[in-house]
């Protein structure tokens, strides 16, 4: 679906796009397929994922401060946490999941990350949504909602302290 | 030359003088205060509105570097920075290299410095051959030689029976011995203020208890030889009392400290500066204000620079390794100032000490304005506020705790038997 | 102005404990908790520090600091250099500072420095080009930031929080830098009652201003202790007439189980090592149950992993 000029109030609802993603994932999912969240907004996404595809194998994390490329420039992520990944994913079927796909260096970072783990055997991306200003080759595998946002604005994941999840605007 | 200073206020402590008056120099003496003499037609006329009159100072310690420390410093670029401080007249310790314990040395230096602008100076001869502590100097033909007094400087003199031979020969010709008290064992290896302060930065420390124990052996020594003593560079709250009990009980004795001591303590060595890094060492609170009150109170007799005078690579070191002492001969009297307005004191009594009080003790004419005697004068402003850097300073050390500091009150005018050695540029 | 620390209050050397935010404190304990897995991993690296030379600047011998510095720089995928530059007060050799400004010229981003003189890394500190940064690795008695953090890790690891324990360091304070940290640390974190036993001559005049409890009685000095960290004496001591022998130290301020037992059950003993057995620590401690000397090693390397990234970071 792709939807143009974004609007506060006409954003779809997250648990929707959420279950959507899930119907997408399902068919060509594999039984011991490893889904991991990108902390923080992908955790909640692939929490909800990982539930709706009934996945036997436990949920991994990955928190990719170690591997931003502007580190450099903006140092160390005050609050790092920790990742939780099994240590063997030579062979693995990864299913990567975040909440917004930007740039792509989220992304590349978590792939570079994972790849210091071992070597998987396939990785697949699901994003809830994707801005599509990427400025690296990546692509997601699948996709809640495109949507073109002006660079001066920003779309983001918030979970409510009942745990709900809302996508908006600012 | 002739020379008439006009309208300064002329502030003279062994007279008692605290007036605007005029002065009129005339072949190196002061020929007359107040009224110009007869005839009396000048040939450079000062005017000193505004400024302060007073007698060229008296620097109980001032480190020239010469010989064998030359490149430290200079004869000629310390005794012009001394002139610029508005010191006519110093005393220099004897820890040069060869350190002057023979009379030829000290004839040497006195000849090159007889034959350079800048302050009458007057070596301190070595108390022992070599200053090693073990073999006394021929003091009788040091003092022919021209020395007003004996010290080990900061050499130790470790046997107890050298030091009360040393005293009993000195008495028995009246010699003047200058000592540091510092117990050697208790001080060895110590480079700060045993205290809180060092304790945190793991400097290793001299307790207050090296200067008191070494104070306790100098007095009881003094009261059984009746020599003549001077205690160089006290430090502790402690020992001042003693001196100060001594003092009271009779003994003829008297002291001095160093001008960073009235200002500064062991709370200042927090960066691991190595400019703070001084013989002695810089204390606690305490024994700061226990300084800053003696002065008040005469307890000490005299304020000295202590000028030592370091290259800068000696200092850009970790502390502990760095060469110790500071640079400061013209810091003597803005200091001396600041230290009188902070404790309420007149201008009178704070140049008393840093001019007719040191000239007793170093036993030289000197630090008064009394007619007919050396046109050894000094002019300031005390109110001209100006920066310590190298630029502004002109001794060859620039090794100052008080580099980059705000000072009040500078030299402008310094005569030295009656002849013009500094003038001020700015 | 605080040395260390950037205008806006980032840290920009990492000299001493003493002054630190508890911030930044647990800001580097935080960090050094997320670098414990990248040991366990297959690629034990980050590439946080690639492109980045850090200088081994060892002017006092060490190999175990060392080596658990350069692991934990090249486990941030950093290029290590390692310097070991003897010194002999006879032979002077190159000044400090020509060695820091050839160093600097061959493109340096971090010291890491070792000395003997206390104030050496603040020294070193005052004269790096704004963009590099300093890290003492020990200086003389003053400071050893590195392994005062490594200590405090352990105790949160064992002990989960620093508000309601009783810490007790025991030995040769005078002498140690390591002991200096510690109680900067403990006191910065919000230990309520931090302890040193030891006798006289081996406590710094003054100790009681840097926030601590001074004990020469070992079994009062441990009643109730949640921790007890055990420091090494040296035999120079027993040559400084500050002590008589190691056998007469042993037994007034030596751990044995007998006096471990005094402290609460549940107490860990540490040790900043290397150990001197029997002489402040009974064999039967250290190896003993409650004994967390050998995990305190291994959290050397996430913390100075912690601390060269945050360091390292933002200067561009």
């Amino acid at each position: 679906m792709h939807d143009s000029l974004p609007d506060a109030n006409s954003l779809p609802d997250a648990h929707s796009l959420i279950a959507r993603l899930a119907d997408a994932i399902a068919p060509t999912l594999a039984p011991d397929t490893l889904v991991v969240g990108i902390h923080t907004g992908g955790v909640w996404v692939a929490e909800r994922l990982h539930a709706m595809l009934k996945c036997a194998v436990p949920l991994g994390t990955l928190d990719i401060s170690f591997y931003r490329d502007d580190f450099s420039r903006i140092g160390l992520h005050p609050q790092v946490k920790p990742s939780t990944l099994p240590f063997d994913l030579e062979g693995r079927a990864i299913l990567l999941v975040d909440d917004v796909l930007y740039s792509g260096r989220t992304v590349r970072a978590a792939m570079n990350e994972l790849f210091d783990y071992g070597r998987p055997a396939s990785i697949r991306l699901a994003v809830l949504v994707d801005r599509s200003d990427h400025e690296l080759p990546i692509r997601p595998d699948f996709v809640g909602l495109t949507l073109a946002v002006p660079k001066h604005q920003n779309i983001n994941l918030s979970r409510l302290d009942d745990g709900h999840l809302t996508l908006s605007l600012a | 030359m002739k020379i008439h200073i006009q309208n300064g206020r002329v502030i003279d402590p062994m007279n008692a003088r605290d007036e605007v008056a005029d002065v009129f120099v005339a072949a190196g003496k002061i020929v007359a205060i107040g009224h110009a003499p007869a005839d009396f037609h000048a040939n450079r006329t000062i005017d000193a509105s505004g400024l302060i009159v007073c007698p060229g100072l008296v620097d109980l310690s001032v480190r020239l570097r010469e010989p064998g420390y030359e490149y430290k410093a200079t004869l000629e670029s310390e005794m012009l920075a001394a002139a610029a401080g508005g010191i006519t007249s110093l005393a220099c310790p004897p820890d040069t290299d060869p350190p002057l314990d023979e009379p030829g040395l000290v004839e040497m230096l006195k000849f090159r410095a007889r034959n350079l602008p800048g302050p009458r100076v007057y070596p301190i001869g070595a108390l022992t051959e070599k200053l090693d502590g073990t073999m006394l100097t021929e003091m009788a033909e040091l003092t022919e030689a021209g020395c007003c007094a004996f010290t080990q400087a900061d050499a130790p003199l470790t046997d107890t029976l050298v030091l009360l031979r040393a005293m009993e020969y000195a008495a028995t010709f009246d010699f003047s011995l200058w000592l540091r008290p510092q117990d050697v064992a208790l001080a060895r290896g110590g480079v700060a203020h045993d205290g809180a302060v060092a304790s945190r930065l793991g400097l290793p420390g001299i307790p207050a208890l090296a200067e008191t124990v070494a104070l306790a052996t100098i007095l009881q020594l003094a009261r059984e030889t009746g020599a003549r003593v001077h205690l160089t560079r006290l430090s502790t709250r402690d020992g001042i009392a003693m001196v100060r009990a001594a003092k009271a009980q009779g003994l003829a004795i008297t002291c001095d400290v160093a001008i960073n001591h009235v200002h500064l303590s062991e709370n200042d060595l927090v960066g691991f500066d190595s400019h703070f890094h001084l013989i002695p060492p810089l204390r606690g609170l305490r024994d700061r204000d226990a300084i800053r009150e003696a002065l008040r109170d005469g307890s000490i007799d005299a304020l000295c620079s202590d000028h030592t005078p370091v290259d800068e690579d000696e200092k850009q070191v970790p502390f502990g390794e760095s060469a110790p002492g500071a640079s400061g001969v013209e810091l003597l009297l803005p200091l001396t100032l600041k230290w009188a307005r902070e404790m309420d004191v007149s201008l009178m009594q704070a140049i008393d000490l840093i001019s007719w009080k040191p000239a007793q003790i170093l036993g030289v004419p000197g630090g008064n304005l009394a007619v007919g005697s050396y046109a050894d004068i000094c002019i300031f402003d005390e109110r001209v506020e100006w920066i310590v850097t190298p630029k502004t300073l002109s001794s060859q050390g620039n090794n100052t705790p008080f580099l980059n500091q705000p000072m009040q009150g500078r030299v402008r005018y310094t005569l030295i038997d009656g002849h013009l050695d500094f003038e001020a540029s700015h | 102005m605080n040395p260390q620390l950037t205008p806006d209050g980032k840290l920009r050397h990492l000299l001493t404990l003493d002054g630190l935010p508890r911030a930044i404190l647990t800001q580097i304990l935080d960090t050094a908790e997320s670098f414990m897995d990248v040991g366990e991993r297959e690629v034990k690296k980050v590439p946080l520090l690639r492109g980045k030379s850090i200088f081994n600047l060892f002017f006092e011998p060490s190999t175990r600091t060392r080596t658990t510095f350069e692991i934990a720089a090249k486990r941030l995928s950093a290029d290590v250099v390692n310097l070991n530059i003897a010194t002999s007060s006879q032979s002077k050799g190159e000044a400090i500072l020509d060695t820091v400004d050839n160093l600097s010229a061959m493109h340096a981003d971090m010291f890491i420095v070792r000395h003997g003189q206390s104030g050496a890394a603040h020294f070193i500190a005052r004269h790096v080009a704004p963009h590099i940064s300093v890290v003492n690795a020990g200086d003389g008695r003053h400071a050893h930031p590195t392994q005062g953090l490594l200590d405090m890790f352990t105790i949160r690891r064992y002990k989960g929080a620093f508000h309601n324990l009783t810490v007790a360091i025991v030995g040769d304070v005078l002498h140690s830098r390591v002991a200096r940290s510690q109680i900067h640390a403990l006191t910065t974190l919000g230990v309520p009652e931090v302890r040193v036993i030891g006798p006289k001559t081996l406590l710094p005049t003054g100790v009681e201003q840097m926030g601590v409890k001074v004990f020469h009685d070992m079994e009062s000095g441990l009643r109730g202790c949640d921790v007890i960290i055990m420091l090494r004496l040296q035999n120079e001591r027993m040559k400084g007439a500050l002590l008589p022998s190691a056998q007469e130290y042993f037994k007034f301020f030596g751990l044995t189980p007998e006096k471990l037992a005094l402290a609460k059950p549940d107490a860990i003993v540490m040790h900043p090592g290397p150990m001197n057995r029997g002489v402040e620590i009974d064999s039967e401690v250290a190896d003993g149950p409650q004994s967390v000397i050998l995990p305190q090693v291994t959290y050397g390397i996430a913390v100075r992993m912690a601390v060269m990234a945050l360091l390292a970071g933002g200067t561009a």
